[in-house]
């Protein structure tokens, strides 16, 4: 692509929890204005690769660079502060605050004070959640919790958004929107995405590049289409008939 | 009737200051699942700052009218806070993602520091304080028993009532408190949006610590006698006010605290003042026996 630096690059990262060493060695980078994609088994380590990145845990060895920044010792909370949210594993809705506070949560790490202009894109991006703003998180439905998380992660006007698994238990109309909504993000403002997802079929159509990951080390990479027509993907992460 | 009237006035005003110490076992149970056993403690270091300030005053010749009373409060409230800022730096950071049980122990290990502290830096002897609040207001006459509302017990009210509205405020209404029950909610999300979670739980022992610090100065106020001891009792009952509050739950710990005045009262008003202790204690064995949550204890609502 192109010869800029990556917005994000993980340099040979080795991550765990005590014992367990969940990441090996793993590089990847991230231009600016790409959809990257994690792919890979249950366990492999995509979230634990995500985390990783926002500092919990922390790297036993390697490096975590920023725009070229090394963000690689700060702490977590200081790291959200550099251009980067996530919307979790399980969501994390603040389950007894409403839609409109969780949102607010979001702006924490907003460097302009005012959230309204944030607030109207994701309001333009997800209409239901205008019409939810004074229902408490935990009452949501799955789909609009998804939106929910991404909306939140939004509301900081990242540069980089981390994604895991937003497909993950969710009806294939509300996943169809959800991706809409990312290619649509992507495109219209630049925003740039590394996204997890055990939905390979789907992630890999919509990325530009991808990844995988198996048990903690990367084993392939390359352009979505690429990695569609390999053999081994398509035995490993597309059997079961997932439809297009 | 008169009588229980009485019981009822006393009840409030003990419970009051019951509730306020609950919030703080509340708080920090809601924030980093631990319960703060040296908080009692903090609530005696409250009373003991609050008699200083007072004696400080008395001796400059300043101890007079709600001015002063004001100002030892925020002075004890400043002091106290600091205590449980430290106490959290020393005490309990060091040991968070340690083993569950650790931050117990060293809370109890903390809590015999406080009173040893206390005990030989100002002696073991009781304290007794002239009372700074005379008086009060006749409510009932009934025969010969009078029913009084005594000036104490009103500011007691008042000021706990007043220092509860604004603590609601500040946690329903400002961003700060937004964050704190965010940090409540989840640790972990709160961090991966920009909160600086230490931070948010240094806050909450600095807060916990000063409503402490209110309650030991309505208790000097009100009982003018402490020692180095007042904590333990004042401790075990404020807790079991929030457990039976629902513990998490900011509104039950004020609750559960009125609740723990109120039965303790009665219960040495009819029963038996030698056994007064062992009303709230048996409370403290029934509510988790048979209601484990707690009177407003939360109903689970989120979906996984
Ligand atoms: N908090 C933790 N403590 C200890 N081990 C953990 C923890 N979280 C994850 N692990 C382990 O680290 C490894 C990688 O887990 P991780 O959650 O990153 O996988 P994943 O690729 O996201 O899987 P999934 O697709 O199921 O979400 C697993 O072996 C897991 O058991
Ligand atoms: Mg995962």
């Amino acid at each position: 692509m192109s010869t800029s630096t990556p917005l994000l690059e993980v340099d040979r990262v080795t991550a765990g929890y005590g014992a367990v060493q969940a990441l090996t060695e793993v590089s990847l980078h991230v231009m600016p204005g790409e959809i990257v994609t994690l792919i890979g088994a249950n366990g492999a380590g995509k979230s634990t690769l995500l985390m990783t990145i926002c500092g919990d845990p922390r790297p036993r060895s390697g490096r975590i660079r920023l725009a070229g920044q090394d963000i690689t010792a700060l702490p977590t909370h200081a790291i959200m502060r550099h251009g980067l949210a996530q919307a979790p594993e399980g969501r994390r809705i603040f389950p007894r605050m409403t839609v409109r506070e969780n949102l607010l949560m979001g702006a924490e790490a907003l460097t302009s004070g005012d959230p309204t202009p944030q607030l109207e894109q994701v309001f333009a991006l997800f209409p239901r959640l205008k019409e939810r703003l004074s229902q408490r998180g935990g009452t949501l439905s799955g789909g609009e919790q998804q939106m929910l998380a991404i909306g939140r992660a939004l509301m900081s006007k990242p540069r980089l958004l981390l994604l895991d698994e937003p497909s993950l238990g969710l009806a294939p109309l509300v996943v169809k929107q959800i991706f809409g909504a990312i290619r649509r993000l992507n495109a219209e403002t630049g925003l740039t995405v590394l996204l997890v997802e055990q939905n390979a079929n789907l992630a890999l159509r919509l990325a530009h590049r991808g990844y995988v990951l198996v048990t903690g080390r990367i084993a392939m990479e390359g352009s979505g289409r690429a990695l569609l027509a390999r053999p081994e993907i398509r035995d490993a992460y597309l059997g079961g008939g997932v439809a297009a | 009737m008169a009588y229980a009237l009485q019981q009822l006035i006393n009840g409030i005003s003990l419970g009051m200051i019951y509730g306020l110490i609950a919030v703080g076992y509340t708080m920090v149970y809601g924030i980093i699942g631990m319960i703060n056993f040296a908080h009692g403690d903090v609530f005696m270091i409250g009373a003991f700052v609050a008699l200083i300030a007072v004696l400080l005053l008395q001796l400059g010749g300043a101890m007079d009218g709600p001015a002063a009373i004001l100002l030892v409060l925020l002075a004890s409230m400043a002091v106290t806070a600091l205590y449980g800022w430290t106490l959290e730096r020393l005490a309990y950071r060091p040991l968070r993602g340690s083993f569950r049980l650790a931050p117990l122990i060293s809370a109890i290990g903390m809590s015999i520091v406080l009173q040893n502290y206390v005990q030989i830096s100002q002696g073991a002897r009781v304290k007794p304080l002239e009372p700074l609040v005379r008086g009060g207001v006749e409510v009932m006459r009934d025969g010969p028993f009078v029913v009084q509302f005594s000036y104490v017990q009103m500011l007691i009210i008042g000021v706990t009532l007043a220092v509860l509205a604004v603590f609601t405020l500040l946690v329903t209404r400002t961003p700060l408190g937004r964050a704190m029950r965010a940090c409540e909610q989840d640790l972990k999300m709160a961090a991966l949006l920009g909160i600086d979670t230490n931070r948010t739980i240094s806050l909450t022992f600095v807060i916990g610590a000063s409503l402490a610090a209110v309650a030991g100065t309505m208790y000097l106020l009100r009982y003018g006698v402490i020692d180095f001891y007042i904590g333990f009792l004042a401790g075990v009952k404020a807790f079991t006010a929030a457990v039976l509050g629902g513990i998490g739950s900011l509104p039950g710990a004020v609750l559960g605290g009125l609740l723990i005045g109120l039965i303790e009262t009665f219960w040495s008003a009819y029963f038996s003042v030698q056994y007064k202790d062992v009303a709230a204690f048996s409370i403290l064995a029934l509510t988790l026996i048979f209601l484990p949550t707690g009177l407003l204890g939360r109903q689970e609502v989120e979906k996984v």
